[in-house]
């Protein structure tokens, strides 16, 4: 089936199975290998990206599903060089450590400042409470949500 | 790596277009919404449909407003709608209570309210919410629209009044002035299954309780209620006694099983004490406290 999806502002059309699950078409027919892909049953949120500026569990979700519309993926969230603020954050902050949850999280993370641009610790801790990390323990990773909170357009990374 | 079998899609603009694609694609077809629970079933092949008919692009199905003195709620109406509803929050809050509850953020992106209806999950919170607001199911087929009341639409785990070729279009609440409402809700861990929930509406006045309702979810209650704690309940005042008398019967008249969330007696305690907690609450609100 014919479909055309616009990953991070470029429009990519294919001739794909109903079947293939988004996480794969990202992955394996974009070679967009930042998307991580995890647990396959909506629970770790490795697999999280954009569709239409929400979040959204690639891994639940058909290709086809999403014909027409706009994906963005953690490629898509610096701008140029300029890292977005919640990048900045995780590297302030010690946010992650394997990485392996990393890309899933800042998505999530990304649309919860955008809809809530100075969320409490406790929104902050619900807003991520679909994305597992095995190794920070979430505290770096408040931490980091914070850091971007208070620094949204800064320009120097120091660490 | 989990792939389900192969199956053909079609998108679907409008109510009577799907109803067109059930109908030329036959039997083994079925509609996918979120797809939080049908995709999960598909790639471990415990559904295994030869057609997909998709939901997702029907406008008339989306929306929540209030027509006369109910509020409907379109089935695909996304669980993150339900939360963040102005509507549902002023007439009941049991939705937002429930709603947080309900899986996680990103999850409520995408599952809707027909596919949670439909799905029919022994523990899925919106059918326990659905049974004690006595709302109404709207099923559209090529035959026409008929209602069904939520607490005659499951048949039974994964199994409700919807037929093959028909769609559940909205869901119905009825208004009522005065009412307190409640969702209490024991889960393992964030955004998991419920262990038990038990979700009611009390409306207080003169000093009694004039109608009430009592839902249940992940304790094996018939169609998700406990009718006889409420026919208890009417006509009495909402003393601490005659609600954990209520509750008493509620808990007594579950079933639950045994499995990895915990043992059926945990399970039947938590049923009449979440009961009673959601009892206390929403007659507390209704009497404006
Ligand atoms: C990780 C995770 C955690 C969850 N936790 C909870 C929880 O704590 N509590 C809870 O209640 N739920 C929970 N859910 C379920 C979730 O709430 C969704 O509601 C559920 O997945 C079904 O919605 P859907 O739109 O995704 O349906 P789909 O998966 O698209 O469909 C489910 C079924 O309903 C049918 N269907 C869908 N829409 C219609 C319609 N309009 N007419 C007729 N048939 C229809 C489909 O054919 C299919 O058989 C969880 C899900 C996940 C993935
Ligand atoms: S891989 Fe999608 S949620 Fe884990
Ligand atoms: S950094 Fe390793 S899983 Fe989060």
């Amino acid at each position: 089936m014919q479909v055309t999806i616009t990953v991070n502002g470029v429009e990519h059309s294919r001739d794909i199975e109903p079947r293939m699950l988004l996480v794969h078409f990202i992955r394996d027919e974009l070679l967009l290998r930042g998307t991580h892909w995890g647990c396959d049953t909506s629970n770790c949120g490795a697999c999280t990206l954009w569709v239409d500026n929400e979040p959204v569990k690639s891994c639940t979700m058909l290709a086809v599903m999403a014909d027409g519309k706009a994906i963005r993926t953690v490629e898509g969230l610096a701008n140029g060089a300029e890292l977005d603020p919640i990048q900045k954050g995780f590297m302030e902050c010690h946010g992650l450590q394997c990485g392996f949850c990393t890309p899933g999280m800042m998505m999530t993370c990304r649309a919860l400042l955008d809809g809530n641009p100075h969320p409490t610790e406790a929104e902050i801790r619900e807003g991520i409470s679909g994305n597992i990390c095995r190794c920070t323990g979430y505290k770096n990773i408040v931490a980091a949500v914070q850091w971007a909170a208070e620094n949204p357009a800064t320009s120097e990374v120091t660490a | 790596m989990q792939t389900p079998a192969p199956f053909d899609y079609a998108k679907a603009t409008s109510v009577a277009d799907a109803l067109a694609l059930l109908d030329k694609h036959g039997e083994e077809a079925r509609v996918i919404a979120g797809g939080h629970s049908l995709l999960p079933m598909m790639k471990l092949r415990l559904a295994r449909p030869d057609a997909l008919i998709d939901l997702n692009d029907i406008a008339e199905l989306r929306g929540i407003r209030i027509e006369g003195n109910e509020i409907v709620v379109g089935a695909m109406v996304r669980h993150a709608e339900i939360l963040s509803s102005a509507i549902l929050a002023e007439h009941y809050p049991i939705f937002r209570e429930a709603e947080h509850m309900i899986a996680d953020p990103i999850v409520r992106n995408r599952g809707t309210v027909g596919g949670s209806m439909c799905q029919a999950d022994p523990a899925a919170d919106l059918s326990a919410v659905g049974s004690a607001l006595k709302g109404t199911a709207v099923i559209q087929g090529a035959a026409g629209t008929r209602t069904v009341a939520l607490r005659d639409f499951h048949e039974g785990p994964y199994e409700t009044k919807v037929q093959a070729g028909e769609i559940l279009t909205q869901v119905r609440y009825p208004i009522r002035p005065g009412a307190g409402s409640a969702y209490e809700k024991v889960e393992r861990r964030a955004g998991d299954w419920a262990v038990a929930s038990s979700g009611v509406f009390v409306v207080v006045s003169g000093g009694v309780v004039t109608d009430c309702g009592i839902g249940l979810t992940a304790v094996g209650a018939d169609h998700y209620c406990a009718p006889a704690a409420e026919e208890f309940l009417i006509g009495k005042a909402p003393t601490e006694e005659n609600l954990a008398a209520a509750a008493k019967i509620a808990g007594d008249s579950c079933n639950p099983v045994a499995d990895q969330r915990g043992p059926a007696d945990y399970k039947a305690h938590l049923a009449y004490e979440l009961t009673l907690r959601a009892l206390r609450r929403a007659a507390r609100s209704s009497q404006g406290a």
